[in-house]
Parts: C-alpha cells; structure tokens; sequence
C-alpha cells in the first residue's frame, strides 16, 4: 500500500507523562515521527502537538484511533486542507557575502537574526519542502549548524 | 476530612465496595500497609510472589466481573507484576495496580528499590498515574476504577511515593469522576445498525463470531435471544467459551488455531460475519489474504481500535454489545427470517460429519483430553475452569462442556504460563460455593507453586489437576511438527515429587495413572476441601489437533499428524 506523509494534530492534557504516552505509541506500535512539535495553547489546559507521520491509509487510521484512546487526548485532526509552516535556523561563518545570504534568505520569508564576531545566524519560516530546498540552497555558505523547528499546521 | 495518603488508599478501597485486594508488602508501600492492619473493610490475601497478586486479581474480577486489586511494593516487588498486568492489559480485564513509589524527594535519584514503574506500565495498562500529592489522591484512585471498569476494560495502575501517602491532605470522594477526554461511546448508532439487519436479512450463510466483550459486556443472555430467534449459527473464540451453551444447536465450536474444521469451514464460507466484541486475533483468523473471502463482515466494539484493525468492517458499530443487542433484537424478530439459512444449517451439519472435534483412545493409557471430559462430566456446571498455557489449555478450551460465560478462566493473549494457580485462587475467593480447578501442565504449575502456601492459609481449597506430559508439551509438539523432532529444551523427565509438594504446604496430593484413580482423586479432592494437586501421568507425546499451522489459512487444517 501507498505510503503517503500525513500531518496530525492532537490537542492533549497538559500533563506531566502525555508526551511520553504519545512517543512511546508511536514506538511501540512501530509508526514513524518524521517531526513533532508540542507548545500549549493559549489560555486553556490543552497542548496542541503536531506530528508528521507517514504511512498507509489503514496505518495512519489505526495511529489516530490509537492516539484517540489514550486517555488524556481530547482530538486528534488529520489535516487534508492545511496550511502548514516549519522554521529553521542557520549558523554561518562571517566572511561569506551578508548581503547575498540576506537576498537568499529573503526568498523564503526569512532574515538575518543575529551577528557576532564570527558568525550570523540566518532564519527562515516557510513550508517544509520550501525549507528543505532553502537548507540545499544555503550550504554554499558553508554551514555551521542546522536547527529545524519540525511542522505546524493550520486548518484552512 | 484530613487524613493521611495511606489512609486515602483505605478510604478509597472501602468507598469502591472492594471486598478484597490481593497483595504482598515492602518498604515503600508500609504506610498503606500499617492501615490495611488497622481497617476491617476488606481482606488482604497475602500472596507468595507479586505475579500471583495480579492473576489472583484478575480470576477474581473474570469470575465476579468487579474489579481486581492488587497491591505492591516499588523496585522488585512492582517488577514482578508486570507480567500479570500485560496479562490483564491483553485480555481487557478491569484492574487496579496500587504500587509504593520511593518518596518524591529520592524519584530519579537511582534510589534503593528505585524503577520508573509507571515508564514500563505505560504500554500494558489502560492508563498509570504517578501520584505526587496526596490532594490528587481521592481523585485518581476515583478515576482508576471508573477507567478500569468503563468502556474497554483494562488493568489502571497507580504509582504513590512513600512520602505522598504520609502526607495529610484533604480527602473527598463523593465529586463524580469528570474527564473530559474520555468518553466511550456506549450506545451504537442506530442507522448503521439498521443496515446491520438488513445485510443478515439478505445474507444466505450468516455466522455469528463470539468474542470475550460479550463476557465482559454481560451480553451473553442477548447474544443466546438474538441466536435463538434468528437461527443463525456461532462460532466462539477462545474468550467466549460458555457465551453459548455447549450443547446449544447453533454453537459450532471455537474457531481458529486449534479451533474445529467445522468452525473454520464455516468461517470461510460464510457470505456475513457478525462479529460480537471479538478482534481478529491472528490465532483467529490465520492467513489474513486467505480468511473469510466470501464475507462482508458486521463489527461490533465498544473500541474503535479494534474494528477495520486487522479486517475491513462493511458495517462497523461502535458500541456496548449488550446495548447493541438490545436495538438490534426487535429488529431482527420483524425483519428476519428464520428458516431462511436451512440449507446453510446442512454444510456445516456436513463439515461436522466430515471431521467431528475428537480423539482416540490407546488402551488403558490416560489421555488428557479424556481428563477434560471426565471432569466435564463429573462436575460441568458446578465448577469453574482455569487453565495455564500449552497443550493441557487448548484441550480444555476444545473438550470442556462449558455452560456459561465466566466459567472460564484462562490467558489468551499474552498466554501467561503461570496464570492459571493464582487465577483459580481468585476464582475461589469470588464463588466460594463453586468448585475451583485448574488444568494445568507440569511445565505451567511450577511458575507459580509457591501460591500453595497462600491457598492453604486462606482455605483456597483449588484442585490443580496436572496433565502431567513431561515435556513442555506444546513446544514440542511444535518442535516435532516443524523442526524435526529436535526436542530442545522441552523434556520435563526430571521432576518433583507432586503428591510430597503438595502435602509439604499442607495440601493434599495424588498420582494417577488409570482412569479409576483420577474419578476417586477427584472425588476425594473437591470432598476434602483442602489445596490439592491431582498428578495425572498421560500420554506423553500427544498432540493438539486439528491444527492450523502458522501463517496457514483456516480451511487448511491439519486434521491427524503422522510420525514420519
Ligand atoms: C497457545 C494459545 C493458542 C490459542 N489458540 C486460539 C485459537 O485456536 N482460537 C482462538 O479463538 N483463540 C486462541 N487463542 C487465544 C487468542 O490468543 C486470543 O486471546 C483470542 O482469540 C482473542 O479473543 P477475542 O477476539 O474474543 O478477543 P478478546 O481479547 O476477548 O477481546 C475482546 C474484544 O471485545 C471488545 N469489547 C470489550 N468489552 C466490550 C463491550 N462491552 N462491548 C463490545 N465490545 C467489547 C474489546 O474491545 C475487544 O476488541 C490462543 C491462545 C494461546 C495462548
Ligand atoms: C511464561 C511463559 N514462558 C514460556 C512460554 C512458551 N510456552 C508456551 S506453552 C509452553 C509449554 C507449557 O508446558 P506445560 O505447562 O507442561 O503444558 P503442556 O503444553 O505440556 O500441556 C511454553 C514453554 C509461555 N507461554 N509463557
Ligand atoms: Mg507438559
């Protein structure tokens, strides 16, 4: 069967274990994280967690039934329609041309953050193939480090 | 109230009606153990290891249908439980695992008897809680019954750290539990259900397949009405023995693995199953390419999980079987026709004909299903029926005439050699009045024969009976089958004395090697009302048959093995 990625919210209790619950799932059924973000949400008990998972249409139905009767998840959304956003953030060494790494960046919703005496740190925020092409794009810059924030994801 | 964590555990125990808790104390757990000395609301069953606690818990909440409590120590003491509770989380049994933690101010220290209990709970419970106040206490104790109990049942294990149950807080457990993220759906929706009837209405070989959520949903009664009145024949699985009575017309027999051929037959060449709180189990349904071809199928569980899991569901129903029954019943009477499935009654009155579920006598040598029967015969109904896991198991779940549900008592999905001891002294605690047996092998018994002890002070008079192979009979009738005869590891020659074993506790023993002995043992066993074991020596190298061998299709059995 087709293995398709799939991107899945689950708003969850804000409790101590939960993110242990949902990895150890996850793991132990053997369904792969390709990311998972977690922040809370705003004014309430819940969390919202996103996870980028990719699987058959039976696998990724048994993943949101599974998920769904853990006990502190209140839903669990499999997005068709979605806008979806990933950040990342680059470290590269002073010396490479700041205003060719600024234009670059710019062409994905990004900006430099930060300069020191030896390195800046470039960010960028876009969708998640579009970071990836920026990650190819950048390493004529010769990278330092790489950090992906992992997806987020709206409901159109 | 102000009162004490250790005190909360008591209150709480009383307030759930537990009448009592099986358990066994250490350093951790003391607080709570220092009350249940000082309270006369319940009885504490001391075990003789921590694995016991948990299977005495889990015949006691199989046979009564309340929840079991078990009660132990941190470190070791909560180790040895696990296997009951991965035991308990397989068969959706209703649980409640109160273990002692080391105090918060040591968790994460790597403290004497330190383990993260509820890191290795986590997979084989239906939920675990770490307690790190003793306010959260009335609470969490409150919700671990409900969830137990409620929806698909399972084993809820809670974690308190030593200082939290010396902690005084304020104690209420009157408020209803309240979790807004857990609502299980009880009653089955009502269209789907309808086009249910309408897919029986039209179908021409009908099969009901029985699971165990009929036990535990108390559906049986429903489940012998909707049979009765819609004349469609049932397969059991191995959870549902004595949902059916055994000699009711329209029960086949158990499917699957060991199931008969005529139950497998039926399987594959039903037009639609009605699959009642069963889950596709791979003992059940063999190769899963090959498996009811010709069938749509009708699910009904109260989890979602479980249905389109395995199999696709044309017509799923989440829900209560016993609530869904109850809608689906009237419909049925209108809308079904009875006489509509004779032919299909006839097929499978040939399938039985063909290879009938049986086995041959050799002389005067015993042979173990013979001690199934006999027992069936001498006891049937007045007894309830544990087992361990192997050969002697699968011949009680073929051979025993069971007459109704929650007469028996066994480990299915995790398989659990060393269950069935414990489980029948939790058997007895719940029907005292009932005889309480357990079948056994001499591999299984000896993983937990310490339980002698317990029995024996407790007046738990079960009789063990040993079909005694000297071999860990199922795996070598594996290893005779498919690895060519290589016995590795499996020849039991070297045994103890089990008659001497017995009497060394304080029970009672016997050796049998005729026919004659094992009714007088028997006999004399449930008379005496002590712990017994009956050692009956039989053939040593039988096996289990029919067979579907692994990863086989059902209607591929082997039906009789030939030594080559
Ligand atoms: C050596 C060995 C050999 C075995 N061979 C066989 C064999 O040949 N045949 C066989 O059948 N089994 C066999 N088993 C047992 C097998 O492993 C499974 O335990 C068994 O098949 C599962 O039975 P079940 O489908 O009835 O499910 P259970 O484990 O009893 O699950 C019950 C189902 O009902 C649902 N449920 C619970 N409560 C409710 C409710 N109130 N309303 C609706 N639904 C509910 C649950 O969600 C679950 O899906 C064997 C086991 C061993 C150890
Ligand atoms: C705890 C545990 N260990 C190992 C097994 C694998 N196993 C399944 S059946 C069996 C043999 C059981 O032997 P016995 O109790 O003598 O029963 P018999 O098959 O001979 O009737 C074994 C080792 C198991 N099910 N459980
Ligand atoms: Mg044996």
């Amino acid at each position: 069967m087709e293995e398709a990625r799939r991107v899945i919210s689950v708003i969850v209790l804000n409790e101590a274990s939960v993110l242990s619950r949902i990895s150890g799932l996850f793991a132990g059924r053997g369904y792969n994280i390709d990311s998972l973000t977690v922040a809370p949400i705003p004014d309430s008990k819940y969390s919202r967690i996103t996870i980028v998972t990719a699987g058959s249409v039976r696998v990724i139905e048994q993943i949101i039934k599974q998920l769904h009767k853990l006990i502190p998840v209140l839903k669990v959304y499999e997005h068709a329609d979605l806008v979806e956003k990933e950040m990342a953030m680059v470290k590269i060494p002073l010396g490479e041309s700041i205003s060719d790494v600024e234009a670059l960046a710019h062409a994905y919703n990004g900006k430099i953050v930060n300069v020191s005496s030896d390195t800046l740190i470039v960010m960028v925020a876009d969708e998640p193939h579009r970071v990836g092409h920026f990650l190819e794009a950048i390493k004529r810059f010769h990278p330092k480090e790489i950090v992906r924030s992992g997806s987020v994801a709206l409901e159109r | 109230m102000q009162i004490s964590g250790a005190q909360m555990v008591i209150e709480a125990l009383i307030a759930e009606q537990v009448e009592v808790v099986f358990g066994y104390p250490g350093g951790a757990i003391m607080n709570v153990y220092d009350e249940i000395y000082k309270q006369k609301g319940f009885q504490h069953i001391l075990v003789r290891h921590e694995q016991a606690a948990v299977h005495a818990a889990e015949g006691y909440s199989k046979v009564s249908g309340k929840v079991g409590v078990a009660m132990i120590t941190s470190g070791p003491g909560f180790t040895n439980a696990i296997t009951g509770i991965a035991d308990a989380y397989m068969d959706s049994i209703p649980l409640v695992v109160i273990s002692g933690q080391v105090p918060m101010s040591l968790v994460g220290t790597d403290a004497f008897q330190e383990i993260d209990a509820v890191g290795i709970s986590r997979p084989c419970t239906k939920h675990n809680y770490l307690v790190t106040d003793a306010s959260d206490l009335a609470r969490v104790l409150k919700e671990a019954f409900y969830l137990a109990r409620s929806g698909r049942p399972g084993p809820v294990h809670v974690d308190i750290p030593k200082d939290v149950t010396a902690q005084i807080a304020n104690f209420d457990y009157s408020k209803d539990v309240e979790i807004e993220t857990y609502k299980p759906t009880v009653k089955g929706n009502v269209r789907q259900i309808k086009k249910a009837i309408e897919a029986i209405a039209a179908a021409k070989r009908p099969l009901l397949y029985l699971g165990g959520g009929i036990v535990n949903a108390n559906a049986a009664d429903l489940v012998r009405e909707f049979s009765k009145i819609t004349q469609i024949p049932a397969v059991e699985t191995f959870m549902a023995r004595g949902v059916l009575h055994h000699a009711d017309p329209l029960l086949i027999s158990m499917l699957g693995m060991h199931g008969s051929y005529a139950a497998n037959m039926a399987m594959s060449e039903t037009d639609l199953i009605i699959g009642l709180g069963a889950r596709f189990d791979d003992r059940v349904t063999g190769k899963l390419s090959e498996f009811a071809k010709h069938a749509q199928i009708i699910h009904v569980d109260i989890d979602p999980a479980s249905i389109s899991k395995i199999v696709n569901a044309h017509f799923p129903i989440v829900g209560d079987v016993k609530s869904v029954l109850e809608t689906m019943i009237p419909l049925a009477k209108e809308q079904i026709d009875p006489t509509r499935y004779d032919a299909w009654h006839k097929t499978i009155a040939n399938f039985n004909k063909l290879h009938p579920l049986g086995y041959s006598e050799e002389g005067d040598r015993i042979k173990p299903q013979w001690v199934v029967e006999r027992i069936g015969q001498l006891l049937g109904e007045d007894a309830n029926i544990s087992t361990d896991v192997g050969q002697h198991q699968m011949w009680t779940a073929q051979f025993y005439p069971f007459s109704r549900p929650r007469q028996w008592i066994s480990s299915g999905g995790l398989g659990t050699m060393g269950f069935g001891f414990p489980a029948a002294l939790g058997v007895k605690r719940a029907d005292p009045k009932r005889v309480s047996i357990n079948i056994t092998g001499d591999g299984s018994i000896l993983m937990n024969i310490q339980e002698l002890m317990t029995a024996v002070e407790y007046d738990l008079p079960v009789v063990n009976v040993i079909l005694n192979n000297n071999f860990l009979g199922m795996v070598r009738q594996w290893q005779t089958m498919f690895y060519d005869k290589r016995h590795s590891a499996t020849d039991l020659s070297l045994q103890p004395d089990f008659v001497k074993l017995s009497e060394s506790f304080g029970g009672i023993g016997y050796r049998v090697t005729t026919k004659e002995e094992f009714d007088a043992a028997l006999k004399d066993a449930v008379e005496k009302k002590v712990v017994a074991i009956i050692d009956v020596v039989v053939n040593r190298f039988e096996n289990v048959l029919p067979m579907v061998p692994a990863g086989g299709s059902l209607f591929n059995m082997m039906l009789e093995y030939k030594e080559k």
